[in-house]
């Protein structure tokens, strides 16, 4: 089945965001799932993507994702109309939603995207929704709007202070963590580095932290384990034991190892995703 | 006319004056299978074995028997009528070879190819026994492909019977899925596959590769499914898009088959797994085969590690298609590391002898005891243990033991871990009711029936890592629980 994109957008500098057809996955996805998606059946990469939201009645589903290789770079130049002929899903475990009290969504980058399906589930259920959203720099931030709605406060930070106030994730973390009463729990979500050193921040503080890791898939039905992190000394399973898991019991720094393994080979492929690209242009 | 065609029409004249003896069946010399040179394909990815000629497979007919109380079949664990097949090959009457072998069979150029005969049909078989050399048993499996390969006609298509009006889902594509598509069928029940995976196949696309077991001939059978009506849904896993209980009780389903493998890749738990650079077997099989990483750059988007030296660990066919692949993917040496003696590698003869050629180094007896890496997380060596065979164990082979103080590393880049699977978790925890094992295998009775009304259940996840006749096999039983259970389902 052909998953045709029914609407498109570009969110900032190299994010995009698209609703998809995907009428099974849309009706049965939670807050926390992700979806695999592929291009072509033939020859294109399993990229796994967040179900950012969905829409049951109109059978979509809405993925955010920013243009980091070529598969990303090939999927930002598709157009309405286009189709995927891959996805699949949902997969993962769906997100423990339960009234907690405060609880504090911190979200770095593009991981401001897969935060808000689950941001939206604590709010739903009556948490108090602190929510602390950073980016490199302006033209990055994405979805102020959608927290906007549904955080009780909100703190937005830029690495160089070009809107908002200029910091780091967790510089607002650690001033939420000391307030009494203390926060109840913290979701991390961003790039590693940045989960890694939530972590550290909470964990001065006990405070209860769950963060969703990113790391390299190919199933995501558990058949392959080269989603494998170390949790607690053990290796699991992030398609399908997380995405989700405690941040004081992940090892973070093999993680981000492993999350290396193609670099050079994905960054030759994307360079010459982009002369092909070029070539294109000028022949036309 | 060539020596070995003469010898056929010397034989045949014999036999049609009916004095053609036992004996000179013996004397006929086992037939070596024409194949791609060790070195040359090293390069390629094309099957490495290419099949009998006729005349080949003929004369390898006639070295059969006709033996009476036919020790083969009972090898077989389909039990397929092996002489009757091997003689109507002798007699160059392919079609009902064909017809013979796909009574029990629907997998021949499958079976063909990739049954480990020498533990099966051949290990019992009688010429095999008089030479006390089962290398030198009647070629059966050989035989099997010729004819796959040369009688499939277009018109192969199975007919099916009038639509009885009943559902039935099978759960993953592999072979034992096939086979319960096809029988349930025939029978003229609306039959959906369901594959987790955007291809259909199974093992037999992701994991067995393409210079063993060609692509094209499982889509063929995936071909002949679709032509008699059997509907494939890709991209959908059970547990998670739908669940077993959503299938029967909201999708109109009646009867369900689950054949969806093992699927779970076990690690050894040792030091330094997490380095990049370790892979299971089934990952790295996966990229290399169904998504063609060996293209990547030239037209397909997933990447694998570019090796200089890689070690394997195991011995069964998964290490060995491990190994092969390494080294056509351009590995410089490529080191197979296992545990007992060659004499207990679970895998196929034939694929032992195929890695050696291919320039595969066999590291028997041997361990890893963990894995090293550098500063960034880079696999860089592995420290291995010396083994030595005691007592056997339960499973009949001698227990291995480490010599203590054998220490010795093996410089590497890759480390490739291929020592089984266990049984995927995800049906079982989203089926409420279903019972598994401690293994975590689902547990069914004699006709393939689960602890649920209206499911089966075969192959790989009930039977832990097995082999494509078996979960063929049962494929079949359970299509004929299947069909009776709906017959009488009012
Ligand atoms: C459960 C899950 C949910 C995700 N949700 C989102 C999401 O909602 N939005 C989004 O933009 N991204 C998300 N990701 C990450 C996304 O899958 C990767 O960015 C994407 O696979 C990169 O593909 P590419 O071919 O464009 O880049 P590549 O060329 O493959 O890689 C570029 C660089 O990105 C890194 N990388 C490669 N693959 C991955 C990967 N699977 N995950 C993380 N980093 C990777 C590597 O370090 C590499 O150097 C998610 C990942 C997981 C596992
Ligand atoms: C590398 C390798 C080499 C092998 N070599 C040989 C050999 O030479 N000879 C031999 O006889 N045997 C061999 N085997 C073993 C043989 O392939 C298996 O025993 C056989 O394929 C099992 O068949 P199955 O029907 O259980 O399904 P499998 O072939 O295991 O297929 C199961 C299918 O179900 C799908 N699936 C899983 N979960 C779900 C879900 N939740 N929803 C939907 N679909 C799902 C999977 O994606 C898969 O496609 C080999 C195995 C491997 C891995
Ligand atoms: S199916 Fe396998 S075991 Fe049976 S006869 Fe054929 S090759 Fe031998
Ligand atoms: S046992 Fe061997 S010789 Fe006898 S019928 Fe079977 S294949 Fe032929
Ligand atoms: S992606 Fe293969 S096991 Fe998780």
């Amino acid at each position: 089945m052909a998953h045709k994109i029914v609407s498109k957008k570009q969110l900032a500098e190299n994010v995009f965001t698209a609703e998809i057809e995907a009428p099974l996955v849309s009706r049965s996805r939670k807050p926390g799932q992700f979806v695999i998606v592929g291009i072509s059946g033939e020859y294109s990469e399993r990229i796994p993507l967040t179900i950012a939201g969905a829409d049951a009645e109109k059978g979509t589903i809405r993925l955010i994702w920013q243009r980091v290789g070529k598969s990303t770079a090939e999927m930002a130049d598709m157009k309405v109309g286009d189709a995927f002929e891959i996805v699949t899903g949902p997969l993962g475990r769906p997100t423990h939603i339960e009234k907690f009290g405060t609880v504090v969504c911190v979200g770095g980058g593009i991981g401001v995207a897969p935060l808000l399906p689950i941001a939206n589930g604590m709010a739903r259920v009556g948490n108090r929704i602190i929510s602390i959203l950073g980016a490199r720099t302006k033209e990055l931030l994405i979805l102020e709007e959608d927290f906007a709605g549904i955080s009780d406060e909100l703190i937005i930070v830029t690495d160089d202070g070009s809107y908002k106030r200029k910091a780091l994730v967790t510089e607002p973390l650690k001033e939420v963590c000391v307030r009494e009463p203390k926060p109840d729990l913290v979701v991390a979500i961003g790039p590693a580095i940045m989960m890694k050193f939530c972590c550290e921040v909470t964990r001065q503080y006990s405070v209860p932290t769950q963060v969703s890791l990113n790391t390299i898939m190919v199933d995501g039905t558990g058949m392959c384990g080269g989603c494998r992190v170390e949790v607690d000394g053990k290796a699991k399973f992030v398609c399908v034991d997380g995405p989700e898991f405690d941040g004081h019991k992940v090892n973070f720094d093999l993680m981000i190892k492993r999350l290396s393994a193609y670099k050079g080979q994905e960054q030759a492929a994307r360079e010459a995703y982009k002369k092909h690209k070029c070539k294109i242009g000028l022949d036309g | 006319m060539d020596e070995d065609a003469k010898l056929l029409q010397q034989l045949l004249k014999k036999q049609k004056e009916g004095r053609l003896k036992p004996s000179d069946r013996y004397k006929i010399p086992p037939q070596a299978m024409p194949q791609q040179d060790g070195t040359e394909r090293r390069d390629n990815v094309n099957e490495v074995a290419l099949g009998f000629t006729e005349t080949q497979a003929r004369l390898e007919a006639m070295r059969c028997l006709q033996c009476r109380n036919a020790p083969c079949m009972q090898g077989c664990p389909v039990r397929i009528r092996i002489g009757d097949f091997i003689e109507a090959i002798a007699k160059g009457r392919y079609a009902d070879a064909l017809g013979i072998i796909k009574e029990n069979s629907l997998l021949p150029a499958v079976c063909g190819r990739v049954c480990p005969q020498e533990v099966q049909c051949q290990e019992t078989c009688t010429v095999g026994k008089k030479f006390k050399d089962v290398s030198k048993a009647v070629s059966i499996g050989r035989l099997e492909r010729f004819v796959a390969d040369r009688a499939a006609g277009p018109d192969a298509v199975p007919k099916v019977a009038p639509e009885t009006g009943k559902k039935v889902a099978v759960i993953g594509s592999g072979p034992g899925g096939i086979v319960a598509a096809s029988d349930t069928r025939r029978a003229g029940h609306a039959v959906t596959v369901f594959e987790a995976f955007h291809k259909p196949g199974g093992v037999m696309v992701y994991g067995i590769p393409e210079f063993r077991l060609p692509k094209a001939i499982v889509q063929k059978e995936i071909d002949v499914l679709e032509k008699m009506g059997v509907k494939i849904v890709c991209n959908f896993v059970v547990g998670r898009t739908r669940t077993i209980a959503q299938l029967m009780t909201q999708d109109g389903f009646d009867a369900v088959y689950i054949g969806v493998g093992a699927g779970l890749p076990r690690f050894m738990g040792i030091g330094g797994e997490q380095f990049v650079g370790v892979y299971s077997a089934n990952e790295y099989l996966t990229r290399a085969n169904l998504m063609k990483a060996y293209k990547f750059g030239a037209g397909a988007d997933t990447p694998i590690a570019k090796s200089k030296k890689v070690a394997v660990i195991g011995g069964g066919n998964v290490a060995m298609d491990s190994a092969r692949t390494a080294v056509r993917l351009g590995a410089e040496e490529v080191y197979l590391v296992y545990r007992r003696s060659e004499a207990e590698m679970p895998a196929r003869v034939e694929e032992v002898h195929h890695a050696k050629e291919e320039g595969v180094r066999f590291h028997i007896l041997r361990n890893p005891k963990r894995i090293l890496g550098n500063e960034d997380g880079y696999v860089t060596a592995i420290e291995c243990l010396k083994y030595k065979l005691g007592e056997p164990d339960e499973s009949g082979r001698c227990r291995p033991i480490p010599i203590e103080g054998s220490e010795f590393t093996i410089d590497v880049d890759t480390v490739i871990i291929a020592i089984g699977n266990g049984a995927n978790p995800l049906i079982g925890q989203t089926t409420p009711g279903l019972e598994l094992n401690k293994w975590g295998n689902i547990v069914v009775d004699d006709n393939c029936k689960t602890s649920l009304e209206g499911v089966y259940a075969g192959g790989d996840i009930v039977l832990g890592a097995a082999t494509v006749i078996l979960a063929m096999g049962q494929g079949r039983i359970a299509a004929a629980a299947i069909n009776e259970y709906l017959a009488a389902k009012k």
